[in-house]
This record gives C-alpha cells, structure tokens and sequence, in this order.
C-alpha cells in the first residue's frame, strides 16, 4: 500500500447499517466485513483511497453512530477520530457523511451534529438503488445548496455506482474546505452553550470548542468532561444553572438537542424528496410472518433444526470425497516407506492422518458459515434478536448481547470484539463473560464425529440432527443462569434500555456471502497447516516414541501360536500403551474417570486446550498409530466403536457407550479450550483476572457437567 | 394520553410527551422520536417484549420497561396512517 500523498485524512461517518464499509471497500479496493445488522464494524479501520485525479488520501472506516452522544466504546472510537484525541492519530481533513438514502431526516441528524465540527464535510446518499425502487427522488443539487454548498453525491456502494462522484467530492471538499450549514441555536441555548464552554475552559485551563460544549451540555453521560478533565465538584453547578436556562426557554435539556436539529432539518429537507409510483418495502409482509406471535417462534426454531440438519445432508458427499482424497494419499505415500517404519508412521498416523482427519469437516464448516452468512445478509439476525431478547433480559443481559452471543456461534473472537457495541462496562463484561459458552464453530467437528460415529448408526440419523442442536444448546443453558448470577449478584448491572433498528430484509448478496464463507475456510485451512499439524506431531511422536525392540520380542514369545496379523496388533497396542503419551495419559486418566474417558481420549482432551478442534486429529493419531496405509476412511470410527476397556472395573464394555459419547460432548461444549479466546477476553475486559476467572470456570463447570451425564447416563443405559 | 405500551398492535398515536428525565434514552430521540411524531405499534415480540414501533420510515424494537415512559395520544388525527379496521 503507497503512502498517502500529503497525509490527507478522510473519515467516513454516518448511521450503523447505511453501507459505510461497503463504500469503504469500493473506494479502497480492501474488503472489510459488511453485514445486514447495525454494528458489523466495531474498530477503526484505515486504507487508501484514490480520489480519481492521481491524488490519494488515507480513508478510516468507523463504526455506525446515531447520534455524538456516543455511550458504548465503538461509538467513542468515532467521537474520538472525528476530534482526534488519540495520540498520534490527527483531526480528519474532510469528512464523509454516509446517508441512507430512504431515511433522510434521521440521517441527517447526525450530519448535522457532525456539522457544528466545523470540519469539510461530503454528503454521500447511499442504498441510492433501494431508493430509486421506492420511487423516491431525491434533488442533490437542493439539497446542497440548503446545506451551505458541501458536496451531496448519490451512490450505491454494493453495486460500485457513483463511486467516482464520491472520489471527486472528496477531492472538492478537501480542496475547497466549504463547511456544512449549521443550526441556529436559540437565544437562551446558545448563551447556556457559551457559560458551559467558558466555564469549562477557565476550570481546565484547556481550549473547549463550541462542539464540546454541547457535548457537556446535553450529554447525559460525562465522557466528554472526564476527557477535559473538567470534575464533577467543578462542572455541577455550571451545568445545573445552564440547563435550568435552557429548561426556562421552553425546552426540555435532554431533548434541546434533538428538537432543535430536527427542526432544522426539516426545513432543510422541505421539497427535497419527491414521492414517486414505486414498490413499498416487502419488509412488512415478511415481519408479518417471520415474527408472528405463535409461527415466529416455531418458525425460528425450524430454522435453526433445518440448519444443523442441511450441514449434516448437504457435507455428506464433500467429505467422502476429502476423506477419499486423505485416504488415497496414505496409499502414494505409504508403500513406498515401508523400509522406513518411522517415517511412514510420521507420514501416514501423523501428519496425513492427523491433520486429514481434522480436514475433513471443511465442507461442514463451509456450509456452517454459508447460512451464517445468509441469515446475517437477509437481515433475519436483527429479527432473532427481537424474538429472543426476553429471554437474555430475563436473565440481566442486554438486549445487545444478543448479536455477540448469536455470532459467538460462530467463532468466540469476533463476538467478544462485537461486545463493544454495549454502553454499560458491567453489561458488556457480563456479555463477553458468557460468550464463550456459545458453541463455536471449533466444536463442530467433535460433534460431528461422535454424531456420525454413535449416534447416527446406533439411532439413525435423525438423531444426528437432534443431538447436534441439543449440543449447540447446551452452552446457551449454563450461559443464561452464569449470566444472571453475574448481572444480578456479582456486578449489579442496571437494566439497559435496547434500542434496535430492524433493518430492511434483502436478498443476501452471494459476492458478501461468499467472501466471509471463504474467508473462514482460508483460516480453518491455515490452522490445519499450523497449530493442527504442530500439535499432531507432538502428538504422534509421543505416542510413537519410545519404540524399545524387547516389546515386539515379549508379545511374540507370549503369543506363539497366533497367527502374524493378530501378533502385529498386539505389538502395536502394546506400544501405544508404553509410549510417552500412553504412560502420560494413563497417570492422568483418574481426573478423567468419572466422565467415563480412556487414557487415549483423555490425551486427546488435554492437548485440546490450547484449540479444541485438535481433539479430532489427536483422535485420529491415537487410533491409528502403527496402522500405516492400512487404515483406511472408515477405520477412524471403526477403530472407535471397537474400543474396549482393557482393564478395571469396565473391562470388555466398549469406551465409548453412550454416557461417553455425550459426556464428552457435554465436556466439550463447555470447557474452555483456546488460547485466543482467553487472549482476547483478557484484551477487551482490562485485565487477566477475568480471563482466567472464565478459564477456571468454564473446565470445572465442563468436568463436572460431564461427570453428571457419564453418571447418570450409564445408570440409565 | 395512555403510555406507548398500552397501545394495540395496529394502533397509531402521536408522542405527546416523553420524560427525559426518567430515563427515556437519548438514542430514541437521536433517531426522531421526539414530541409531534406519529407513530406505529407493530407488534409485540412472542414473548410480550420487546415491542416493534414504527416511526419516520424505521422501525425499531424497544422494550416495554421504556415504552412506559412515552407518553402518547391515541385521539389525535393521524391522517395518513389510520389505522387499518380490523
Ligand atoms: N441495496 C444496497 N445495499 C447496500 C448498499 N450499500 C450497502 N448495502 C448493504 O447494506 C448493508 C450494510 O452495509 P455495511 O457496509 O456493512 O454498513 P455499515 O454502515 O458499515 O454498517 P455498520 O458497520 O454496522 O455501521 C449490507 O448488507 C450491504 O450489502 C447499496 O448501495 N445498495
Ligand atoms: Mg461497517
């Protein structure tokens, strides 16, 4: 990337969900995540942008704000580019006013709060084809003119339209420096604005622009003050006599703001939009059905069961095809190494076997992110929302939780990064606490396999979907009272108000779709080449070495008459058995006893905590060690339905029986097991008393749930 | 005059009053909400809450514990937007 030329800095600011990082990818060629729900981006994000004439200006994407009264800490970050109080970052040169096109007033409310910044602003009117469709006109040339002269283009970023225009208004703006029209304040406002500044700047001793005045003046939270400096003892009786003024003019203080923008406005926007034949929003209709009082609910439900059900039916043949492929790679690598028993162990248990087994669910994980991807897109996220939040409100969650703890589905990290789209600290602690919980896409493939393995051939696969969504549920079920005993009785959070648009439903773009599917399956790729194949070698080599010749010797001269095929068996398990790992696990399986784990499993659980999709590799290695090319695509779980207790008090009975199987998956769904979620927990929450608080609870609450279920459930079976 | 939370799904009202003070989020009236404006309660959420308003061509979700601090009137003309008889 060039560095920009003259270090140009250019924001784009506007309402959540108007298209700003799409026009943020259409003028920087950078592909940032775009989703149909307010507040997909929650971080500042920087690249270049062309403004058409050769010149090039450094372009930040912002988080989506409805009003400067900014509360939760993605709205801050916007306050704080647009005033450039982080150090080292500079005031922006011009700023670009991302509208939706079919919501001109609001939209406008925060121009023209933006507007009392001074700064060159250019107004870009978005979502101009959804507009166009509803028969809106909309006069740009008016409208400029009403706004003092600053650039008003129309666009639409998803299709690439208008992009061109918006590069040359920039290029205008920036050049001309015209400043948006600003409101008139009324008389007594204005003068309270003036005590509040003065005071503010002689108590601080620090120069207090007029926009943070009105920050101090109208805002109920004390952010701006507290970035002054300017104390409670020392602002409390300016602000209290400045708002009793604005009070005596006729206007409520908290809503003086507000009325006199919209007031503004709407003389503004007189005759700008003209009312055309077009087609209203099908959005109602859907609603109509989508959130129906009794067919909402089922019909959310039946979503879900058709979700996990399809991932299952439509990954079926991709994965025979990749476990075919993983199968015939071991036959071209094998054969040829069987001079080198070593290497071919390496080769054929370890890496290929290891990491293939762990490959193998990548057609899972694609169509898991594609309805991901689709739900998000349509606009349906924002609705599950409105159907679920009772629930997480019950429980002392806010109702913005709900898009973290729905993504955290997905993957625990981006939703711990979406938490900041919540205003109360304790709140959103709370939130990130319980994300967590949430069944990430990483404990897929465990689910999957013991699906496939247990549940679908013992109780056919209708049970497969079944299981899978109980086990999806499972975290949600410890989540809601964690996150009660935490709002309520830990941290005391107050009720929070939720305020969310239910955005228009559109049919999901397959170029967004698509670009987020592969981008997930780039990075479960990349992991299966790094932390997958690192640890399955760990694995291998411990469960390989130390391979001492008086072993073989030992089981041949016990076994005299069997015949070759048996003998190699029991040479194999028996090394397995006095290998490292094997010696290891086997000190460590009591911890483990209770939940009905062999030493094997139990290895596998514990080199699953810093990852734990590692479980299936670790699986794949331990049941096949020494099986060489022979082990073919079925021999995984025909190795593990095979399995038996050796020794103690289960000996003869199959490891895994049915309270294993859903103990292990029960262990799974809770115990906290990867290393960037603890990361990033400590990273958002300050510090890494929670992180390891969440650590700690998560593996007790998963060991003992598990111990509850193996117990229960072999009693009952 | 009745609070927004007693009004009907289908039902129209105009905002008469909100009460900042006791808590109204100020997001509400970032997004317009303010005195004058009519709007529209859509629907309750399955579980009785949140509720679905429509105001301004949008339509946001909030909850019943904030619906009662707006205070709305449900006789004044809302010429455009009646609403439907059932
Ligand atoms: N029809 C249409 N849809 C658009 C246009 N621009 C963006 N969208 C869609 O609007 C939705 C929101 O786009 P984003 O770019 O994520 O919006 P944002 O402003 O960055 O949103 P936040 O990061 O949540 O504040 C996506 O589903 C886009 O596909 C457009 O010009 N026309
Ligand atoms: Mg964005």
């Amino acid at each position: 990337m060039s560095t920009p030329d003259a270090g140009l800095l250019v924001a784009l600011v506007g309402n959540p969900n108007t298209g700003k990082s799409t026009l943020f990818n259409a003028l920087t060629g950078l592909r940032q995540r775009v989703g149909n729900y307010p507040g997909v981006t929650v971080a500042r994000k920087s690249g270049t942008c062309d403004l058409g004439d050769g010149q090039k200006v450094e372009l930040v994407d912002l988080p989506g704000l409805y009003s400067l009264a900014a509360a939760s800490p993605d709205e801050q970050v916007v306050i704080d580019a647009l005033s450039g109080n982080i150090a080292g970052d500079r005031r922006p040169d011009a700023v670009v006013l991302v509208v939706d096109s079919t919501n001109l007033l609001r939209n406008l409310f925060l121009a023209s709060q933006v507007a009392e910044l001074g700064r060159p602003v250019v107004i870009v009117l978005n979502q101009a084809d959804v507009a166009k469709e509803q028969g809106l006109r909309i006069d740009t040339e008016l409208l400029s003119r009403r706004l003092g002269g600053v650039p008003v283009v129309m666009s639409s970023a998803w299709k690439g339209e208008g992009i061109l225009d918006v590069r040359r208004a920039i290029a205008s703006a920036v050049a001309n420096q015209t400043p948006m029209k600003r409101v008139a304040w009324p008389t007594n406002i204005a003068a309270a604005l003036t005590d509040v500044a003065t005071a503010a700047a002689a108590d601080t001793g620090k120069p207090v622009t007029e926009a943070e005045g009105q920050r101090l003046l109208f805002d109920t939270n004390p952010s701006t003050a507290d970035r002054l400096g300017w104390t409670l003892a020392q602002r409390d009786k300016t602000l209290r006599s400045a708002r009793d003024r604005v009070r005596n003019s006729g206007y409520n203080p908290m809503a003086a703001e507000p009325l006199v923008h919209y007031a503004h406005l709407r003389i503004i926007l007189e005759g700008v939009v003209t009312e055309g034949a077009g087609k209203a929003g099908r959005s109602a209709a859907v609603d109509r059905l989508l959130l129906h009082r009794f067919l909402g609910p089922v019909l959310f439900l039946g979503i879900m069961l058709g979700f996990f059900g399809s991932v299952f039916w439509l990954a079926k043949f991709p994965m025979a095809w990749i476990q075919s492929g993983v199968d015939w790679t071991k036959t071209i690598v094998a054969p040829p190494l069987d001079a080198y028993p070593m290497l071919q162990s390496l080769l054929a248990d370890g890496i290929i076997g290891g990491v293939g087994a762990f490959l193998v669910f990548l057609p899972q994980i694609l169509i898991l992110f594609l309805f991901i991807g689709i739900l998000e897109d349509s606009g349906y996220m924002a609705r599950a929302a409105f159907i679920m939040d009772r629930l997480f409100s019950w429980c002392g969650l806010n109702g913005k939780s709900f898009v973290p703890l729905l993504s955290g589905f997905a993957c625990a990290i981006p939703s711990l990064l979406s938490t900041r789209t919540i205003e109360d600290p304790k709140a959103r602690l709370a939130t990130a606490f319980v994300v967590p919980f949430m069944s990430c896409s990483a404990r897929f493939p465990i689910y999957a396999l013991m699906c496939a393995a247990f549940i679908g051939p013992l109780y056919g696969p209708g049970w497969e979907s079944v299981v899978m969504v109980g086990m999806h549920c499972v975290g949600l079920f410890f989540a809601v009272p964690t996150a009660f005993v935490l709002t309520r009785l830990v941290l005391k959070v107050k009720p929070q108000p939720f305020v969310l648009e239910l955005p228009r439903y559109q049919m999901p773009k397959p170029r967004d779709v698509l670009w987020r599917m592969w981008q997930n399956a780039a990075e479960f790729v990349s992991k299966a080449g790094t932390v997958i194949f690192a640890i399955t070698i760990i694995v291998w080599a411990l469960s390989y070495f130390p391979r001492d010749a008086s072993v073989a010797e030992r089981i041949k001269a016990s076994n005299p008459t069997a015949a070759e095929e048996v003998v190699k068996a029991k040479t194999q398990a028996a090394y397995v058995e006095q290998s490292y790992m094997g010696r290891f696990g086997k000190a460590v399986q009591p911890v483990f006893d209770p939940l009905g784990f062999d030493w094997k499993i139990t290895v596998g659980v514990l080199a699953s905590f810093p990852a734990r999709e590692v479980i299936v590799s670790t699986l794949g290695v331990t049941y096949s060690v020494g099986e060489g090319a022979k082990a073919d695509s079925q021999h995984l779980r025909k190795a593990m339905q095979d399995a038996k207790w050796s020794e103690g008090p289960r000996a003869g009975s199959p490891i895994f029986s049915l309270a294993a199987v859903l103990a292990l998956m029960v262990f799974f769904a809770l115990c906290s097991q990867c290393g960037p979620t603890i990361a990033t927990l400590a990273q958002e929450t300050g510090g890494w008393k929670w992180a390891a608080g969440s650590f700690v609870y998560m593996t007790a609450l998963a060991w003992l749930a598990g111990t509850a279920v193996y117990q229960v459930v072999i009693r009952l079976t | 005059m009745t609070p927004l939370s007693q009004l009907l799904p289908g039902q129209f009202g105009k905002l008469a009053s909100l009460n900042p003070e006791r808590g109204v989020d100020q997001r509400l009236m970032a997004l317009g909400l303010l005195p004058g404006m009519v709007l529209k309660l859509i629907r309750r959420a399955p579980l009785g809450d949140p509720l679905a308003i429509e105001f301004g061509g949008q339509v946001v979700s909030l909850r019943l514990a904030e619906a009662e601090n707006l205070i709305v009137d449900v006789s004044a003309d809302c010429p455009i937007q009646r609403p439907r008889q059932p």
